[in-house]
């Protein structure tokens, strides 16, 4: 009996289309030739079996040296960009670092690294390596505070759902997303652009909306990702007009049916789709249906997705879930069944689960439990509203009480924003129960979105 | 607009938006009496703490909290500016 055979990101791009790039704000690379050049300066064979930390400024590199990295490391630790220098040291011991992939070597002259490779454009010619392992892909947990969990995955686990949409019908595709592709919601979208034969155009976190958007169109972006705030941002920013993907993909946060709505009505002739997926749970499934929620279907086993619901949140077992948490004090990733607790909790309203927040998440009000996420879907409902976050205040009275934070769309009508306030308030009335209707409501200009394309909940 | 008028003026507003019909307010009337329930209470100490900038009840570690709207208004007033 043979070995199984061990795909890499190098098998996927071996021959075929033409024209294919890796592009971002500065820089343009052809992937069509991607396996007879190195951004490693031709360091590779040193990197063989090391466990190697992906700690560079910018995606295009980061994706560079993934392609030339897996198959070839035994392990390596994508850094995002918004990570905590003050928790590296901690990373590095509980992945067992060797080396480090960056474009600052100068900074890693101390550090205990015994090896140190730099990253730099333009590409080098080199001679193509060849597959010698399947290299465990390590990623950190977006969460905000402490340091982050390193979860482990393996390519086969990250492509699980790609491979099993199949290719992508017509055109090759140019993926986008407003991700950073060194978290799971990126790297599903710079995978798909690997495997599914496209290009990809890269997110740049300092470029303004309106010039990320003339870029997405210039280099004719068709299938595009972001979180819900992402994509909120962009339909007040004015820009979206000018944009006109032919699939918009949300995940990340909860999708409402206002964003859902809203996006629908911006892209009138793209199809607009959730995806729920996680770090630790993978991908678990796609909505394509415009509704928000999921069909009460999908629980039990999917194409392969095994789904329940237990003590209020879903809990996904599948070989797209990641296999561990990686480090000295590493907690169970799964139950003793494999099954991943998402710790998104769900709600059967009807033949459809809706999410209602996060278990985490939770504020107290005057002893109640509450989901600010539920409040903020009842909000955005109001056609003058583009973005809403609930939390709870301190009350001398009940202990706490609910306030929220409004933005309205560009342009309203400021003699108007009383009426918006009352009519927001008497719908949270109509649909929420009453230690969940805002006590007061804001009305602010933006609201603070994390590095991993968030809605910051400071308090939660 | 007087200390007072803004107070009567956040109640008859939240009674408005929680459905209570106010009985006249006077000095008097006992804030049981009012209607509102605990959760009317918080919202009004809210708003008024926004409005205002002052929140009386947690100012004062023994502030009782008043017994009739005449308290109540006078707990807003009796606060130095």
């Amino acid at each position: 009996m043979s070995p199984r055979e061990i795909f890499a990101l190098r098998d996927y791009l071996g021959a075929g289309l033409t024209g294919r790039t890796l592009s971002d704000a500065h820089d343009l690379v052809s992937l069509t030739d991607i396996l007879s050049h190195t951004v490693l300066g031709g360091r590779l064979r040193e990197l063989s079996g090391r466990a190697v930390l992906l700690k560079l400024s910018d995606q295009l590199r980061s994706g560079l040296a993934m392609i030339e990295l897996d198959g070839i490391a035994r392990r390596m630790l994508l850094c995002p960009p918004d990570l905590n220098p003050a928790y590296l040291d901690a990373l590095i011991a509980d992945a067992g670092i060797d080396a480090v992939v960056t474009d600052e070597p100068d900074r890693w002259g101390d550090t205990g690294v015994s090896l140190i490779v730099a990253a730099q454009l333009p590409l080098q010619a080199t001679v193509p390596a060849k597959t010698e392992r399947a290299t465990e892909w390590l990623m950190l947990t977006s969460g905000t505070s402490g340091v982050p969990k390193i979860v482990g995955h393996t390519l086969e686990a990250l492509t699980g759902a790609i491979v099993a949409e199949g290719p992508a019908k017509g055109a090759a595709p140019v993926w986008a997303t407003f991700y950073d592709i060194r978290r799971y919601g990126g790297l599903q979208i710079f995978l798909r652009a690997v495997l599914s034969g496209g290009s990809m155009v890269l997110s740049d976190p300092h470029e303004a909306l309106g010039d990320h958007v003339a870029r997405l169109n210039a280099r004719g972006v068709s299938h595009i990702s972001g979180t819900p705030s992402h994509w909120r941002k962009l339909l007040m920013s004015g820009a979206a007009a000018q944009f006109a993907p032919g699939y918009v993909r949300l995940s990340g946060e909860i999708a409402d049916q206002a964003v859902l709505d809203g996006l629908k009505a911006a892209f009138p002739n793209s199809s607009v789709g959730h995806a729920y997926a996680s770090t630790e749970a993978g991908v678990g499934f796609a909505v394509n249906d415009g509704l928000e929620g999921f069909p009460a279907n999908y629980l039990g086993n999917r194409n392969g997705v095994e789904m329940k619901v237990v003590d209020g949140s879903l809990r996904i077992r599948s070989t797209r879930t990641a296999h561990a948490y990686i480090g000295r004090n590493a907690a169970a990733l799964t139950d003793g069944d494999g099954f991943v607790d998402s710790g998104d909790i769900v709600e059967l309203r009807g033949d459809r689960y809706y999410f209602v927040g996060r278990r985490g998440g939770i504020i107290n009000i005057g002893g109640l439990k509450v989901h600010p996420e539920e409040i903020e879907a009842v909000i955005n409902r109001h056609p003058d509203v583009r973005m809403s976050r609930a939390k709870s205040r301190k009350s001398p009275i009940t202990g706490g009480i609910v306030v929220a934070d409004v933005i309205l769309a560009d342009g309203t009508d400021q003699t108007r924003v009383k009426e918006i306030r009352d009519q927001i308030l008497d719908q949270c009335r109509a649909q929420l129960a009453s230690h969940k209707v805002p006590a007061v409501i804001r009305f602010v200009e933006a609201l603070d979105v994390t590095p991993a394309g968030k809605l910051a909940r400071t308090d939660a | 607009m007087s200390v007072r008028s803004k107070v009567i003026e956040a109640i008859q507003q939240i009674a408005k938006e929680q459905h209570v019909t106010l009985p006249a307010l006077s000095d008097d009337l006992s804030l049981h009496e009012t209607g509102f329930d605990s959760l009317a209470f918080a919202i009004l100490v809210a708003r008024l703490e926004d409005e205002t900038g002052i929140d009386p009840f947690t100012i004062s570690e023994d502030a009782a909290f008043p017994a009739t709207v005449g308290d109540f208004v006078r707990a807003y007033e009796n606060v130095p500016a």
